[in-house]
């Protein structure tokens, strides 16, 4: 699942490619997640289903996150992994693997506080999606 | 083409044109100003100065910095009839802010107890990513502390009503309904009273190194070689909550009064629309949380340094100085147009500054003016400020807040592999104990812009004036 971290002077960013948009949204997951917990620590013993709209493709990518985001610091549940069962330019419905945080197991690397419309990017080149998302630290 | 024009040594600004309503204006120094130029800050700034409703300029403190939507170091005030209220010019973190309290410890004294004291706050103060208290507060609990803010914490025995008198607001803000405020706030907010957080929250025990304005130092209760201690957090997931679900809705409207947006981030309402009414009273539920956190904090420390130093309360003679919040939106009463008006003044990453003899301060700093927190990084010094005319005239009222970052997180990192910072610290006379794996090396003295310069600035243009200078000598951090 690629992604590149991106620097910035308060903040932390992804710049996440994919072969289509499921894995475009699977993979911003992923990523958020990684900045988290290594995803090495996390089973995926549970599961739900989620669904979530937004106005365009690029407001879906934000409410996205931020329900997965609210996963952990609402609900202290890691989010192991997603898979996105369907989606339009407008929603999207998704299955969430996911661990109760048990301090004892999981060392949480980094804290994200939420994902922000700045910069925002959501887009199909010629071979790929594209999406770029910066969080609040 | 946007031009920054220098007006004076310590002011600049962008004349009004195309879509701006009034002039973008930055409060700095030359050596300040170059940062603000290379990066997108200084066109957040003029994107403010496009905002319906806006009053006299849009301004930026020698602090900015960029930021979500409106830049950090920012201030705005606005019309209350045609203006906007915007989360974005608030901030994520609802009421951050900074509180000081002084103690009739000298450092001599304390010095040999430090370390031990050091532990024992760091035990007593719950700190890193998502900490949770020792309170677990019900959702109805949490709605009184929503609506009377430090008041609820002093009724509950954390703290002395001499810490609510000075507080900025008296640690409420009366518009508060917790009605406005959603299930997932309230969910987020039951368990993080009386915690610190990460990222540049701390808790800082310091010594007045020097005075600058020993009569007003007088009254705030600040001596040479006196201990003091400094708090610096906010309404934790509570505010950031609140924030991200006003943002969600107002961003599904990219215009304002017909303008489109030119940053999704700059999201905002109409004042006296209802969605503008209700992430007002929203945000200072948020406020008031956030003054709360720092009363159940203050209180906290106060035992540690009981407990651990195996003194009385009156022999620790701690004081709060004041608590001041930096990220927030207010209705004021300013000077438009040689007329007293009612307006909403937005400080995001600024600090209110009022003068001597402002209605709205207590008693104890009626002759003197407000106390202005200044942290700066966690090695080198924190200021007190006083309030001065000049920022009622200029600033709506408002100073700088900090240092500012001037390094990534990453780059931070880079710069502390293979070094201990713990050991540079301690080197320079200060005990850092932390929770977070790289909290240290992201928050590290040289990440930080230079705090001496930033009220340097300030003091010469004339909105506010130093009075004493902090060294730390340990530091707490999420």
């Amino acid at each position: 699942m690629p992604y590149e971290l991106i620097d910035h002077t308060a903040d932390l960013g992804i710049a996440v490619t994919a072969g289509d948009i499921h894995e475009l949204y699977e993979t911003a997951a992923h990523a958020m997640f990684e900045q988290i917990i290594e995803a090495g620590a996390l089973n995926g013993r549970e599961k739900t289903t989620l669904s979530i709209t937004g106005m365009d493709r690029a407001d879906l990518m934000i409410n996205w996150l931020r329900e997965l985001l609210f996963f952990w610091n609402g609900r202290e549940l890691l989010v192991k992994r997603t898979q996105i069962q369907q989606v339009t330019d407008t929603g999207i419905a998704a299955s969430i693997w996911y661990d109760p945080f048990d301090p004892q197991r999981h060392e949480i690397l980094s804290d994200i506080k939420a994902v922000t419309y700045h910069g925002l990017r959501v887009e199909q080149t010629e071979h790929e999606w594209r999406a770029l998302i910066i969080f609040d630290v | 083409m946007m031009e920054l024009i220098q007006i004076d040594p310590y002011r600049w600004e962008v004349k009004k044109a195309g879509a701006m309503r009034v002039p973008a204006r930055i409060f700095s120094s030359r050596r300040l100003i170059e940062a603000v130029k290379k990066d997108e800050t200084f066109k957040q700034l003029v994107n403010v100065a496009q905002l319906p409703g806006i009053l006299n300029a849009a301004l930026a403190m020698p602090d900015i910095h960029w930021g979500y939507g409106f830049p950090i170091g920012g201030v705005a005030g606005f019309d209350a009839d045609q203006g906007v209220i915007s989360p974005g010019g608030v901030g994520y973190d609802i009421n951050c802010g900074v509180r000081l309290a002084a103690t009739h410890l000298s450092y001599e004294e304390l010095k040999p107890h430090l370390e031990k004291l050091t532990n024992y706050l760091y035990r007593y103060v719950p700190t890193g990513v998502g900490s949770t208290g020792q309170l677990k507060l019900s959702k109805a609990e949490l709605k009184k502390v929503l609506k009377q803010g430090s008041r609820w914490a002093v009724s509950k025995g954390y703290g002395e009503a001499a810490d609510v008198d000075c507080t900025e607001d008296q640690g409420c803000m009366p518009d508060a309904d917790p009605d406005a405020v959603s299930q997932k706030a309230l969910e987020r907010g039951r368990k993080q009273l009386g915690t610190l957080g990460s990222g540049n929250h701390f808790l800082e025990i310091g010594v007045v190194e020097k005075i600058y304005e020993p009569e007003t130092a007088d009254v705030f209760g600040l001596a040479n070689g006196l201990v003091t201690v400094l708090l610096h957090t906010g309404s934790r997931g509570f505010g950031h909550q609140t924030c991200d679900d006003f943002l969600a809705h107002m961003a599904r409207n990219p215009t304002i009064d017909g303008m489109e947006l030119p940053d999704r981030q700059l999201a905002c309402a109409k004042i006296q629309s209802s969605i503008g009414r209700q992430y007002y009273r929203a945000m200072a539920c948020a406020a008031n949380f956030a003054w709360t956190n720092r009363q159940i904090l203050l209180h906290n420390a106060r035992e540690g340094f009981q407990q651990a130093l195996g003194i009385s309360p009156r022999q620790l003679g701690m004081r709060q100085v004041y608590d001041i919040c930096h990220n927030i939106a207010k209705f004021e009463n300013h000077t438009i147009d040689n007329a007293s008006r009612r307006i909403c003044v937005h400080r995001k990453g600024a600090t209110r500054a009022f003068p001597p003899h402002h209605p709205d301060l207590c008693e104890r700093y009626q002759k003197t003016g407000q106390p202005i927190l200044i942290p700066g990084d966690m090695g080198t010094a924190s200021y007190v400020l006083v309030g001065a005319p000049q920022a009622m005239a200029e600033t709506f009222g408002s100073t700088c807040h900090g240092a500012g970052r001037m390094m990534s997180r990453k780059a931070a990192k880079k710069s502390a592999k293979g070094r201990s910072l713990e050991k540079e610290l301690a080197e320079k006379g200060v005990i850092a104990r932390w929770t977070g794996k790289s909290t240290l090396a992201e928050e590290m003295p040289e990440a930080y812009k230079d705090v001496t310069e930033v009220v340097n600035a300030v003091e010469g243009s004339g909105i506010s004036k130093i009075v004493a200078r902090l060294r730390p000598i340990a530091v707490i951090k999420g």
